[in-house]
């Protein structure tokens, strides 16, 4: 009845989604006083037995070449003989695109219930209970999975990796691997950025700008913090900022620590994409945005004046030149 | 061909978020119901714009709900699709809601079953990888462009930090999100032929509903904004720094 997390990696390197799904699976296993282990799929270039630096006891690799594709009728299937092989009871996904797909496929293969996007560890003092964010984030449910067999899926950012002594075993499963059931033909990466999804700081920015000519103050400020960049539905639509980058409703749904708004008004839509940040830093120079409402810092005035000074105070206070 | 579009009743993306009956239930009073904007906009549009290319193509439309869940499927109707399903049952577990349009999907043999890429409602993401699973076909998820070739979709799909192209033979399940297709307003022809289309209701399997709601909680009230002087961003920097230590 252990508790098996699958972790992600991209280009050998493991995902720091990865880190944090492990140190959740980690707390869950002490929370039922079972053992945590972790499960990769294909190749990797880390040293996989520091990842017990995260509580997690054993690392379950299935090194297969088919598994560099990541089709997700391959993976379920792969997954579910691992899940049978090491007996576990509770399986932890990262709520990301690749995660989720595939946690969903899991959960069907082993008629297990689901969590899908959990916010917080499951309560298991009376059943097992999880937290995840409903409504666009506008609520929260708590769900009670009533299977044997448990999947869930947690979304970024909604714990923070905490770091042990620990060592892992590195266990080696041989496994049946099957062969994809899709071909990727190409894959495009937008390289030297930050994923707006792992980012810990996103600056963001809208209509307030004026034009994509005008998008030097933010990116200043971005790389002052090191931030992911990001942009309202309008300025997407405009084609001012690549359509990657918009963040909403429709768009991609992020919660960073920090979330720096520039010159967004704050509609409700635009909101239901970046309401589970943290907090949230308003600069507008029209005092009724509906933004600064859910806000928790804001200075109202003309951010081609203020955003300058904030990064030149960034800098300052981290010693950047 | 035969593409089976599954829409899901929301509430408008604008809806006050309220509970009921202890907080456990969602309050609809007032709320104004419509289709999930990501089976809207992009998986119906998308199937519709294959069926102008290729009039040969039939478009199911299938929900899973109770009555009041009709005007929807008649609104879909109104911007195509040529027969509908309603599997009469009320759930919130994906997995049940899943199980119930993978049993249509392997009665009717659909060449391609879109959903969107998620509700707005439970956010879960979950519907298309179960029926795929269930059904035992490729699942593409978050795809952005779909082209076909005969028997062969091309489909561009969100990956973390960028995109990937795969190609993918019939039959699949696609989840659809923004650059599948536009937004599309229901013309007056559309509207009337609605009317008449077949919307089948049909009754559901026995599944078991593997998750149960609770309850629901509204998040903490925000505390308010500290507004900072426009003459003063050291200040906010200082609060940035040293009260939310947020950098």
């Amino acid at each position: 009845m252990s508790v098996l997390i699958f972790i992600e990696h991209s280009e050998g390197l493991i995902k720091k989604s990865a880190h944090e799904v492990l140190t959740y699976g980690a707390k869950l296993a002490a929370q039922l006083g079972t053992t945590a282990e972790g499960l990769v799929l294909g190749t990797v270039s880390e040293n996989l037995t520091t990842l017990g630096k995260y509580g997690v006891t054993k690392i379950n690799q299935i090194n297969n070449e088919s598994l560099n594709t990541i089709d997700s009728k391959l993976y379920a299937a792969t997954i579910a003989e691992a899940v049978t092989l090491t007996g576990a009871s509770v399986i932890i996904f990262s709520h990301t695109p690749t995660g989720k797909s595939i946690a969903a496929r899991v959960s069907a293969k082993l008629k297990a219930g689901l969590v899908s996007g959990a916010a917080a560890l499951p309560d298991t003092s009376n059943g097992f209970i999880v937290r995840k964010s409903v409504f666009s984030s506008k609520a929260f449910a708590n769900i009670s999975i009533n299977t044997d067999i448990k999947v869930i899926s947690v979304n970024p950012n909604s714990i923070s990796a905490v770091i042990g002594n620990g060592e892992a075993t590195l266990n080696q499963l041989t496994i049946n691997v099957g062969s994809p059931s899709i071909k990727i033909i190409a894959v495009n990466k937008i390289t030297g950025e930050i994923p707006l999804t792992e980012a810990d700081i996103v600056v963001s920015g809208g209509r307030g700008l004026k034009g994509p000519e005008n998008w030097g103050v933010l990116l200043d400020l971005a790389k002052a913090l090191g931030a992911a960049t990001a942009c309202s539905r309008p300025v997407g639509d405009a084609h001012w900022r690549p359509h990657h980058e918009h963040v909403g409703q429709t768009g991609v749904q992020v919660a960073p620590n920090l979330y720096i708004a520039l010159g967004i008004s704050g509609a409700i839509q635009h909101l239901a994409g970046v309401n589970r940040s943290k907090i949230m830093v308003v600069i507008n120079k029209d005092p009724e945005a509906p933004f600064f409402k859910s806000a928790d810092y804001g200075i109202v005035g003309d951010l081609f004046e203020i955003v300058p000074q904030m990064t030149a105070e960034i800098k300052r206070i981290k010693g950047i030149a | 061909m035969k593409i089976l579009v599954c829409i899901n009743k929301t509430p408008d993306t604008t809806s006050k978020i309220a509970f009921k009956n202890n907080n456990t239930a969602f309050d609809d009073s007032g709320v104004q119901w419509i289709i999930n904007p990501y089976d809207e906009w992009y998986s119906l549009v998308r199937a519709i714009e294959l069926k102008e290319k290729d009039p040969s193509i039939i478009i199911h439309l299938v929900t899973v709900g109770s009555a009041d869940c009709d005007p929807i499927i008649r609104k879909a109707f109104a911007l195509g699709g040529d027969e509908g399903f309603r599997i009469n049952i009320d759930s919130t577990d994906s997995s049940f809601i899943a199980a119930q349009i993978a049993d249509l999907a392997n009665k009717n043999q659909y060449d391609i079953v879109f959903t969107g890429k998620e509700s707005i409602d439970y956010n879960s993401s979950a519907i298309g990888g179960i029926i795929a699973e269930l059904i035992d076909a490729p699942y593409i998820s978050l795809a952005t462009l779909f082209e076909l070739n005969g028997n062969t979709a091309t489909i561009t799909r969100e990956i973390e930090g960028g995109e990937e192209v795969a190609e993918v033979s019939l039959p699949l399940v696609v989840s659809c999100q923004k650059g599948m297709a536009e937004q599309r307003i229901p013309n007056m022809r559309g509207i009337m032929a609605a009317r008449t289309k077949p919307l089948n209701v049909i009754e559901p399997i026995a599944q078991e509903n593997f998750t149960s709601i609770i309850n629901f909680e509204l998040p903490p009230a925000k505390a308010g904004v500290k507004l900072v002087a426009a003459d003063n961003v050291a200040e906010l920097i200082r609060l940035l720094h040293e009260e939310a230590k947020a950098f």
